[in-house]
């Protein structure tokens, strides 16, 4: 936490030239593995992120079967070579965390009495990293479930506020959460305005905290939208015979 | 094997007497092969390969340390592979497995044995700091044939990686020094046929395995048996041959798509 060294934000404009609520540029396909049951590529700004569903299917080990609904197991996983220093493969303490916070999230939306003892697997690879990659993998996982033809009562989606130079922006890019003074993911079901998943660190007044939330559910709709576009693509050019 | 194999082998053989394949492909023929570099910013050099509809990304990243005691004036590089889960229902989460462990050192060897990086010229301060050259493999789409997609996922991103000499202040970045990459070709054998670049189905269906590296002069550089099941020596001449072909035109769209 270092707010002095670089300047984040400058004539209203932020550091990558963007407005405090402008989100960064999102672009989520539909469908784009062979093997998998649903599959979704999302790229938010720096990030790239691929997520893939599997199952339902019977929840291996047998232990962790549950007799009256599915269970949902998410997977973070990050690549190696997506960050400066190359990480450690295989998961650590941050991916596990990200991954129980991620399953409970999806757990939420999806029908799982529909599925007793089963488990619907979802694996997140984050392949490229630059700050908000939870977010990212989450929403991708909202696609990649719509993908497989999972039940669900809504699509799940992500987005994070934060405060740089005491000011609530949307959506943290790299220096910003690097230099920033408080970032918070959430994710919310944006048929109901739910919230799925929340965390914070940093520093917020009150007030900061219900402005940055309310950015924050706004930056959820936006990217609900993108979401929702993918999928109808998909479908749509299977309908006009372009794709095999 | 499981059911469903045993159920396609009969379908596959069939198919096999009459001289086809299940997806229209001659005995010697690889699937469509495309090859797209630069798709990861943080790594120093990457690719993403697909054979058919199997995907493969590899990512290069660089680091400074210490050489080994016994080359004290080489780079080190490691090869690590990921059958990471998303890629098939059948891969397992965990520390890497047999497979994961063969293909990383498959593709390590036939990066290592053919100098293709050219770790002398990796030396910072002898026997105090060298470069390290990391590859790492991640399967996103399984259906068959990694090792030949993991290798040449690993060629295309070492072709394309800077070394980040900037982040070090050791003056600017350079292209890795490389010599002539090998390409790898790999056939399987069923019910007597051999066939290249297996898909799936026909790789769980396989008796034996051969893995043929070339280089661009037509000479071999590696080769690597699996599978309980045996070649003879014709076949053996043969997987050859078509190795060499396929490798050459490999070889051709490599150097295509890397601009050189």
């Amino acid at each position: 936490m270092n707010d002095t060294e670089i300047k984040l934000f400058e004539n209203g404009k932020r550091i990558d030239g963007r407005k405090p609520d402008e989100l960064r540029k999102i672009k989520i396909e539909a469908g784009v593995l062979h093997r998998a049951e649903g599959s979704c590529y999302l790229e938010w700004g720096g990030n790239k992120v691929i997520a893939a569903v599997y199952g339902p299917r019977e929840a291996i080990p047998r232990h962790t079967q549950n007799p009256l609904r599915a269970i949902v197991n998410a997977r973070y996983n990050m690549a190696a070579f997506s960050v400066d220093d190359r990480k450690r493969p295989g998961p650590d303490r941050r991916s596990r965390e990200i991954s129980k916070v991620i399953s409970e999230a999806l757990e939420n939306v999806i029908l799982l009495e529909r599925f007793p003892r089963a488990s619907i697997d979802v694996n997140i690879e984050v392949l490229d990293a630059e700050a908000g990659t939870r977010c990212a993998g989450l929403t991708a996982a909202g696609v990649a479930l719509v993908d497989a033809g999972i039940p669900m009562k809504d699509i799940p989606v992500a987005c994070a506020a934060g405060k740089i130079e005491n000011q609530v922006v949307l959506d943290l890019g790299k220096d910003e959460d690097n230099y920033g003074n408080a970032d918070l993911p959430i994710a919310i079901s944006p048929r109901t305005g739910e919230v799925l998943l929340l965390q914070m660190d940093g520093h917020l007044t009150l007030e900061e905290f219900d402005q940055a939330l309310d950015l924050a559910i706004k930056g959820c709709h936006i990217v609900s939208d993108i979401q929702k576009k993918a999928i109808t693509d998909k479908y749509q050019s299977v309908q006009g015979g372009t794709t095999q | 094997m499981t059911i469903t194999p045993s159920i396609k082998k009969e379908y596959l053989v069939n198919l096999a007497e009459n001289g086809k394949r299940s997806d229209g492909r001659k005995f010697d023929e690889f699937r469509k092969i495309s090859i797209e570099t630069g798709v990861i910013s943080k790594a120093e050099g990457s690719a993403r390969v697909k054979i058919g509809n199997t995907q493969v990304i590899s990512g290069i990243k660089m680091d400074i340390g210490e050489p080994y005691p016994d080359s004290p004036e080489s780079g080190v590089m490691t090869t690590a592979a990921e059958l990471i889960p998303l890629a098939s229902p059948d891969f397992e989460a965990g520390p890497p497995r047999e497979d994961a462990i063969e293909l990383a050192r498959v593709v390590d060897r036939g990066i290592r044995e053919s100098e293709l990086i050219e770790v002398d010229k990796l030396c910072i301060e002898p026997g105090e700091k060298v470069w390290m050259v990391f590859i790492d493999i991640h399967i996103l789409d399984f259906d068959g044939n990694l090792f030949d997609a993991a290798s040449l996922a690993s060629l295309a991103a070492l072709l394309t990686t800077n070394v980040p000499a900037e982040r070090f202040d050791l003056g600017e970045n350079y292209p890795l020094p490389l010599k002539e990459p090998p390409i790898s070709c790999t056939s399987v054998k069923y019910n007597g046929v051999v066939v290249m670049d297996p898909s799936l189905d026909e790789e769980e269906i396989a008796e034996a395995r051969l893995t043929v590296a070339t280089d661009i002069n037509g000479h071999l550089r590696a080769m690597q048996k699996g599978l309980n099941g045996s070649f003879s020596v014709d076949e053996i001449k043969k997987v050859i041959k078509a190795s060499i072909d396929n490798g050459r035109k490999i070889q051709e769209q490599l150097y295509k798509s890397v601009g050189k």
